[in-house]
């Protein structure tokens, strides 16, 4: 027995070598180069390699970053509750009322993700523009007199563009988990005489809970790098961290201090993706 | 009580349909329409944007690029992912856990990250940017993607079936062309396809990574800066969009056959 244990072990680590090497050296390699870097300085066209934590001091000191940091946080978490909300009502209705054609709409659910994602973003600077689509079609019907102007460059537009790159992402983890929902305990609580909210609350809600956590975290995570958004239709108040980032390995040719920045915002991004993962395991996956 | 909240999640759910789609619907319409101006009203009916992109030395140029960097992401990224979930479908071995974990990270991974650490690396080690390097960050996002459709394809497969080819006198090559091959193909098809689709549409890491050679979202990027070239980036993203729609009913009719071959819900696999 244990010779055949050692046996597929070998295959099995020959067979992943070649993906593990290339992860290896093109991921694992260039994550600690970062780390390293972060440490060293911008000596103007060259690094200085002597250990430090300048750059650190400069990220969480210097007023700039931090208030840039806290900012992207605020706008991801508020855009991921905000994408996850309106998800999980879709994610419902496909798990619980689809009966026909349930692979149709997650087909149909996915389609838009993959028109260009800068296009997307530009669209809904068109839709969502002083003379754009919402407003000229709302002065035409009537609704409003003059044109809206709080609906572009600012957090608005980047929580509905976002919400709206991110749909798929939020609906397909909770949609899966709410699938995986036995049906027979929504008919016992049923027969045991709790009512449509009660039995949401204490069977549907709590474990559907992991589906609720994957989604969060898979667009909370993504969502603090993007600096495309921000840029297109945030406006001042849109900017985040990632185009601080951008903008340090570019134009501002500070390397290291990009990296140091790079770096924080990951830190940050894992203890508040770790205490998600934990709050949601204490709260679901089982009948309360 | 049953009745009215069906009735509201349907509402709710075709609303939510809507506004999947209005930035989708509105790229066409705006695509031929004859105002340079981006809005409404619409003025008129013309193809004159399309024909422009036939005259557009710049954008052949990008959308070439763009093509030998997705065909090489998309051939390098299905290699890896193949070998990876065929490894953690069929063998148990030690630190698996944490070796898929890393190959899927990227998964997890803000993209700029992963481009804010291929250039320092490239810088450091002296290499230039080239079309090269975008497909080498590209390679990395696109694996986990295909690890996760081509998983299923071989979970799915029945491991009996190879041993018997194997004990009826088969060589292992012979095996694996004969049965493993023929039904994962469509898996490795759709993996080849869903690639393909992410690579020629990321911008981020193409976007630091690359050099002079433009890919073509780092060209559309570039194009959005100038108001007058708006309804040809429009044209473009309509036939960009008309095209990723193909590829994707081809990507999910394979992967649905394969599942419907191994017995799988069709709705479940690969999610």
């Amino acid at each position: 027995m244990a010779v055949t244990f050692d046996q597929e072990a070998q295959q099995g680590l020959k067979l992943i070598s070649p993906t593990l090497v290339y992860v290896l050296l093109l991921l694992a390699a260039p994550l600690l180069m970062v780390i390293t870097f972060s440490f060293w300085t911008q000596d103007y066209l060259t690094i200085d390699t002597t250990p430090t934590f300048a750059n650190y001091r400069e990220a969480w000191g210097t007023p700039i970053y931090p208030v840039l940091m806290w900012r992207s946080l605020k706008i991801s978490l508020i855009v991921t509750a905000v994408t996850v909300a309106l998800a999980f009502p879709v994610a419902y209705f496909l798990s619980f009322h689809v009966t026909r054609r349930k692979a149709l709409w997650l087909f149909l659910i996915t389609v838009p993700f993959w028109t260009s994602y800068l296009l997307r973003v530009f669209l809904w600077k068109v839709i969502l523009g002083y003379n754009g689509v919402l407003n000229s079609a709302l002065l035409s019907i009537g609704i409003i007199d003059e044109p809206l102007t709080f609906i572009l460059y600012n957090l608005n537009a980047v929580v509905i563009t976002l919400a709206h790159a991110w749909a798929p992402f939020a609906i397909l983890p909770i949609f899966v988990a709410l699938e995986r929902i036995d049906r027979s305990l929504l008919e016992a609580a049923n027969d045991l005489g709790d009512g449509p909210f009660r039995r949401f609350f204490r069977i549907t809600l709590p474990l559907a809970m992991p589906g609720i956590v994957a989604a969060t975290l898979i667009v909370l995570i993504p969502t603090v790098g993007d600096f495309i958004t921000p840029r297109l239709v945030g406006g001042t108040d849109g900017l985040m961290i990632a185009n601080m980032i951008q903008i340090q390995m570019g134009k501002a040719n500070n390397a290291p201090l990009g990296a140091a920045l790079a770096v924080s915002s990951m830190l940050v991004i894992g203890v508040i993706s770790a205490a998600i993962f934990l709050g949601g395991k204490k709260l679901g996956g089982r009948v309360r | 009580m049953r009745y009215l909240s069906a009735r509201w999640l349907t509402v709710y759910a075709v609303t939510y349909m809507i506004f999947l789609y209005a930035p989708v619907i509105l790229l066409p319409l705006f695509a031929f329409n004859t105002s340079t101006i981006v809005a409404f009203p619409l003025t008129g009916f013309t193809t004159e944007w399309f024909v422009g992109l036939w005259h557009t030395e710049t954008l052949h140029v990008a959308l070439w690029n763009s093509a030998k960097v997705a065909v090489s992401t998309a051939l390098l990224s299905t290699l890896l992912g193949a070998f990876a979930a065929r490894a953690s479908a069929r063998f148990a071995f030690p630190g698996k856990t944490g070796i898929v974990g890393l190959i899927m990270l990227p998964l997890v991974l803000p993209e700029i990250i992963i481009a804010v650490a291929l250039l320092i690396m490239l810088n450091q080690l002296g290499l230039p940017l080239s079309l090269w390097t975008v497909v080498a960050g590209h390679v990395l996002i696109c694996t986990p993607f295909s690890i996760a459709i081509l998983s299923s394809a071989y979970r799915g497969l029945d491991r009996e079936l190879e041993e018997a080819s194997l004990d009826l006198g088969e060589s292992r090559w012979g095996t694996f062309r004969r049965i493993t091959l023929p039904l994962v193909l469509p898996g490795i098809i759709s993996s080849l396809l869903i690639t393909f689709t992410i690579s020629l549409d990321e911008f981020i890491i193409a976007f630091f990574l690359t050099g002079t050679d433009v890919t073509l979202p780092v060209y559309i990027w570039s194009q959005l800066r100038f108001p007058a070239k708006l309804p040809s980036v429009m044209a473009l993203g309509t036939i960009l969009l008309a095209l990723s729609i193909l590829l994707l009913i081809v990507a999910e009719a394979l992967r649905r056959r394969s599942a419907a071959r191994q017995g799988i819900d069709t709705t479940l696999a690969g999610v």
